[in-house]
């Protein structure tokens, strides 16, 4: 097997031992449990033992979505630094690598930043009303 | 031990893989366990209380009893929830939380010294751990939306958006670590740090601690970041409608969480299973020095979760709007300078 794929058996092996675990309690508590009675109010959606209100699913703020958006935006920025930060002291040996590796990931870090202060001055991150 | 060395050396690496495994896992479910029980002594001694001293001597056996009594509950299923998902959730969450430690070193080698104490030697080490950890969230927000119920969704949306804002905080926060010792795998951070008490990378990069330290409270949706919940306003949120062991597992996964959160603190800052004293910072020759390097890792963990624990009683709740701001107008902007700083000061030392 090649050694790159084989270095993951083990953790292959946590994952059967957790899914494993998660499942055999999950059973196990629906053998061992009590039996229930279901009624009327017991079905009904838990609203601190008050008659539920309104529509269950309401619709919620529109920053959510406006933070899901930007959260995609900064992690692809964020893989980004990942193999950069890896190669960089090697690079910095090099006398004619040294320049190109810290400009590049600073222009880099410039471009992000005026996407940053765009959606900070759009009050993107700002959640009082 | 003429077992053993009737096998080939491939069945004696697998056999020693499933013998980590097994054992890790055993320590993290235990470690489960005790963790709830120092959560409720510490905070009981915080608040003047006793805490749980009722079963088996210092209440040591009440992790017990509150497995039994979460297996003996009925397990509930409202009418107006979607069965599939519901069933899912649990162990969504559960899951990931049990798999990060795979790539954590907890120890130098036991025995000989092939046999290296970690499960798997991932050369992309803390990726691994960043892409196994956030996918708790998808277990959070499917517990939220599952429920069709108003409380569970608000808090399973809140959670969802808390724990993606920090991500990026804590993914930029650590990539000045990685400028200094130029490689993802966890037992290469070790290595780095060590050289001496300040070749820990707590005295080298402490803002990276900082910032670091701050996401793994929001990640683990631990007080004073613990939205999801926010028992005073959504009465418990993504785990209202869950009961019996079901409701029991997001509260394991959490201190699975937990626990994990300080193992990666505990490599990447405080050196791992190394003690810069008495020559402990090179791998063990002996057994017993293996077992040793394994005890101080876990003495070290044990300090970070007790940290944990005494954080959660000693500080209020934000609101959600400045958890937010806390997110993305302070700690993002620091880490970005922080890596510009190391950056250049690299730059500036190589000449």
């Amino acid at each position: 097997m090649d050694s790159q794929l084989s270095q993951y058996l083990p953790v292959l092996m946590l994952a059967a031992v957790a899914v494993a675990a998660t499942a055999g309690m999950m059973i196990l508590s629906m053998m061992l449990g009590k039996l229930g009675r279901r009624s009327k109010a017991k079905d009904t959606a838990y609203e601190c033992g008050m008659i539920p209100v309104g529509n269950p699913t309401p619709r919620l703020s529109m920053r959510f979505y406006l933070v899901a958006m930007l959260f995609i935006l900064f992690d692809i920025e964020v893989i980004f630094l990942y193999p950069w930060a890896v190669v960089y002291r090697r690079f910095l040996e090099h006398p004619a690598m040294a320049n190109p590796i810290l400009f590049s990931m600073v222009s880099f870090l410039g471009v992000l930043l005026v996407g940053y202060l765009y959606a900070l001055k759009k009050r993107a991150f700002e959640w009082r009303n | 031990m003429d077992l053993l060395e009737r096998l080939t050396p491939i069945e004696q690496s697998v056999t020693f893989g499933a013998l980590k495994v097994v054992g890790v896992f055993a320590i993290v479910m235990f470690l489960v366990a005790y963790a709830v029980l120092i959560e409720r002594r510490v905070c009981a001694a915080i608040q003047d209380r006793i805490g749980p001293n009722r079963a088996g001597p210092f209440g040591l056996l009440q992790p017990l009893a509150d497995a039994v009594k979460a297996f003996l509950k009925e397990d509930f299923m409202p009418a107006q929830a979607h069965p599939v998902y519901f069933w899912l959730a649990p162990a969504l969450v559960m899951i990931p939380s049990l798999l990060v430690v795979a790539v954590i070193p907890f120890g130098s080698t036991l025995g000989n010294p092939d046999n290296r104490m970690v499960i798997a030697d991932l050369n992309i080490g803390i990726l691994y751990t960043f892409g196994i950890a956030s996918l708790g969230v998808y277990g959070i927000v499917l517990a939220g939306y599952a429920a069709r119920s108003k409380y569970p969704l608000m808090g399973g949306i809140r959670s969802g958006a808390q724990m993606i804002s920090y991500e990026i905080a804590m993914g930029l926060s650590l990539i000045p670590l990685f400028l200094l010792v130029g490689d993802l795998n966890l037992g290469a951070v070790i290595d780095y740090q060590a050289r001496g008490l300040f070749g820990w990378l707590i005295f080298k990069q402490p803002l990276a601690f900082a910032i670091f330290l701050v996401a793994a409270f929001a990640e683990t949706n631990r007080l004073p970041f613990d939205m999801p919940e926010a028992e005073q306003e959504l009465a418990g949120g993504y785990n209202i409608e869950y009961s019996s062991i079901k409701f029991a597992l997001f509260f394991m996964a959490e201190y699975a969480h937990m626990i994990a959160a300080s193992a990666m603190l505990v490599t990447l800052f405080f050196g791992g299973w190394t003690l810069p004293f008495f020559g402990l910072d090179q791998p063990a020759s002996t057994f017993w020095g293996g077992l040793l390097h394994i005890g101080i890792f876990l003495a070290k963990l044990l300090a970070m979760m007790v940290l944990f624990v005494w954080v959660r009683w000693m500080w209020p709740r934000f609101r959600y709007d400045q958890l937010m701001a806390l997110g993305w107008t302070r700690l993002v902007p620091l880490a970005l300078g922080n890596i510009v700083v190391t950056a250049l000061w690299l730059w500036l030392k190589a000449g």
